[in-house]
């Protein structure tokens, strides 16, 4: 039994952790009142180019930075035609992630069995990773423990800095941030271009650290799932975490599941972790809606009724 | 999901990177073409060639082909084709280029080959794995499970906790076939021995694998293996866990110099080699390839992965002992009694089911921890 806590935790935050990254640079990008629907596509090429770089150089460090300039690339081509060219959010964030995918597919195909030895390996913290249960999640690459300690940065950065407080009111408010003798437009792209580049982390994180492979496609989805989690976690970086682990843990649970031999189909088991994750949205999304970023609601609702 | 991603992965090569005739349209190809006295052969896969996997084992087939038939045929090759109608595209752009015999090579390439078979009467198509077969088109396939219980038998003999690990991607009957066999090879030289299968719901998802794996050796399994399109994951998780694995497609043993023990692997060449001289000759309406031609260890389509550093003689020996007596027939391992989970009898005494039954398979045999309840 202690034994299936201590992977359901730890195996909660190593499905999770790509996922968190995406809900924290979602969380940038719509805080000033961008959708990115292309984060797939960011987080695919944070995977690629982390891999990538990591192969050729072999160096770790580098893939990190390649892959969050390429997630961060991606964003900037969102950025620019949504805010220069006033371009459709929605359109342009679906049709960028299936770019993504695409470009990484093509640029891919000699790095599939390409090897980049021990890439990101977990580092173990003494003393915290002997607790019992919960010792697992001090167990883990670097990339994991830095998603630790971003949502309470992002959350200062956001509410605690000057800098942050005009990224808020650029999603909140354009008039306001005009006011004060800024350019909302600036604001928009420096947030945009950070969330991509956050995706980026995520995929690297998915590519160099945990699997240390390269195939692709291998978000899988993961990208998808972080935007629907920003409704989750209420823009908030400090309840990133939650979907990005509810999630996570209904990945790590299923497989606990399977592997108790209930007579359960496998297939209904592999739906538990967007099932649960429904399930979340469909509890908190009613009251959720009136905190959502002002200048965001304008673009959903156009949307909606266009 | 995937589907979809390949197939816009294709437009967009095809619409983003301005080449010519798209990457997806000529890219593998290795034609050199004005030779018109050559007879196309065209491969498509739907993966990468260098996965350790299912898409590298075809393709070694269709490196075969070129090699031994390479004054007679010029070969074409695609990556990457979705199991949609982009495949059908994909196979008569071939034949538009002078392709006669086509090899689609995944399992959701025959019903857009059939498609193709039938708009294209002149073709030959020799379709990897398939249950439908046409006029002009037939399928092959391994019966891989023998190497399974091979590998079965030396895992049942290497592992000290008593439990394997499966890692299954969806439970149809190649899947449970290729579980249930290891199953059986490994309880039959050690009756203690149980093997957890865990299904991830893909073919190639690393992260849902690396999950998989790591719950299985923290749950006590000590051998693990593996039925993913790409292997490199899985492997790549147990080494750095110093558990032992076994692979499947293709050897793999280079990922993992530590706890490598032996792998199901295909061995497309020869049959490749010989479907496309069959095909050559104009004899393929009558031939045992005409329908659906399904080859073991005793034709060579499959085989077992060079054994491990260190796995002992006495493993090794069990083993090709067991191999031997699969292809003289002496052993099946399907032969009854084969209880199911619950206890049922699924193969009666002394019965040795056709290969048709077998693709039939719906359960886990008792020994297996885990589920494929509908």
């Amino acid at each position: 039994m202690i034994n299936i806590l201590t992977y359901l935790f730890s195996g909660a935050v190593q499905s999770g952790t790509s996922v968190l990254y995406g809900v924290y640079g979602e969380i940038l990008s719509e805080r000033v009142g961008v959708i990115n629907l292309g984060l797939e596509g960011s987080m695919v090429m944070g995977a690629f180019g982390a891999y990538a770089a990591t192969a050729q150089t072999g160096s770790p460090l580098l893939g990190v930075l390649a892959g969050m300039l390429l997630g961060g690339l991606l964003a900037l081509i969102h950025a620019y035609l949504v805010i220069a060219r006033k371009a459709n959010q929605l359109a342009t964030g679906l049709t960028l992630m299936f770019l993504g995918l695409g470009i990484t597919a093509f640029f891919g195909r000699g790095y599939v069995s390409a090897s980049i030895g021990g890439g990101l390996s977990a580092i173990k913290i003494p003393l915290l990773s002997d607790i019992p249960v919960i010792g697992g999640l001090f167990e883990q690459d670097i990339l994991t423990y830095l998603s630790y300690l971003l949502g309470p940065a992002l959350w200062f950065l956001l509410f605690k800095t000057r800098f942050g407080m005009l990224l808020r009111g650029t999603g909140e408010s354009e008039e306001v941030v005009y006011a004060y003798g800024l350019n909302p437009k600036r604001m928009r792209y420096i947030g945009v271009v950070m969330g991509g580049m956050l995706a980026g982390l995520g995929g690297a994180q998915l590519s160099i650290a945990y699997t240390k492979t390269w195939i692709e496609g291998m978000t899988n989805g993961r990208g998808v799932i972080a935007v629907a989690l920003v409704i989750l976690a209420t823009w908030q970086p400090l309840k990133a975490y939650i979907g990005a682990y509810i999630f996570g843990g209904a990945q790590s649970l299923q497989l606990v599941l399977q592997q108790q031999g209930y007579d359960v189909s496998p297939f209904l088991l592999l739906m538990l972790p967007y099932l649960l994750t429904l399930i979340a949205l469909f509890i908190v999304s009613r009251r959720k809606r009136q905190v959502m970023p002002a200048e965001l609601k304008k673009i959903v609702e156009s949307s909606v009724s266009s | 999901m995937k589907k979809f991603q390949l197939r816009l992965t294709a437009a967009l090569c095809a619409a983003v990177l301005v080449f010519a005739s798209g990457c997806s349209g000529s890219g593998g190809s290795s034609s050199d073409g004005g030779d018109a006295k050559k007879v196309g052969v065209g491969f498509i896969f739907i993966g990468t060639r260098d996965d350790y996997g299912y898409n590298q084992a075809a393709y070694e087939g269709s490196l075969a082909v070129e090699e031994e038939l390479g004054d007679q045929v010029t070969v074409y090759r695609q990556e990457n084709i979705p199991e949609t109608s982009e495949a059908t595209r994909a196979l008569e752009q071939m034949i538009q280029q002078g392709a006669t015999i086509l090899f689609p090579t995944s399992y959701g390439h025959l019903d857009p080959a059939l498609v193709a078979a039938e708009e294209n009467p002149d073709c030959i198509f020799f379709h990897q794995g398939g249950l439908k077969t046409s006029e002009n088109l037939g399928t092959y396939f391994g019966t891989i499970w023998e190497s399974f219980y091979l590998c079965g038998i030396a895992a049942g003999m290497s592992t000290e906790s008593n439990q394997l690990g499966f890692v299954g991607s969806f439970p149809i009957p190649q899947v449970l076939l290729n579980i249930n066999a290891f199953q059986l090879g490994a309880q039959s030289v050690n009756p203690d021995v149980t093997t957890t299968v865990v299904f991830t719901g893909s073919w190639s998802d690393p992260a849902a694998g690396t999950n998989a794996a790591n719950s299985l050796i923290d749950g006590g399994a000590d051998v693990i293996a593996q039925h993913q399109d790409s292997t490199k994951t899985i492997i790549g998780v147990c080494e750095s866990r110093g558990v032992k694995s076994i692979g499947i497609h293709a050897d793999a043993s280079e990922l993992a110099p530590e706890g490598w023990i032996t792998g199901a692997v295909w061995n497309w060449g020869d049959l490749f080699v010989d479907m496309t001289k069959t095909a050559l000759a104009g004899e393929f309406k009558g031939s045992k390839y005409d329908g659906k031609y399904r080859g073991g260890l005793k034709e060579g389509v499959v085989d077992i992965a060079p054994f491990g550093a260190n796995v002992s003689q006495e493993i090794q020996d069990a083993v090709n002992e067991a191999k031997a007596a699969i292809i003289s027939g002496d052993l099946f391992p399907f032969e009854g009694e084969v209880r199911d989970q619950d206890g049922s009898v699924v193969i009666e005494e002394g019965v040795r089911p056709s290969v048709d039954d077998l693709e039939t398979c719906d359960y886990l045999v008792e020994g297996c921890i885990g589920s494929v309840s509908e």
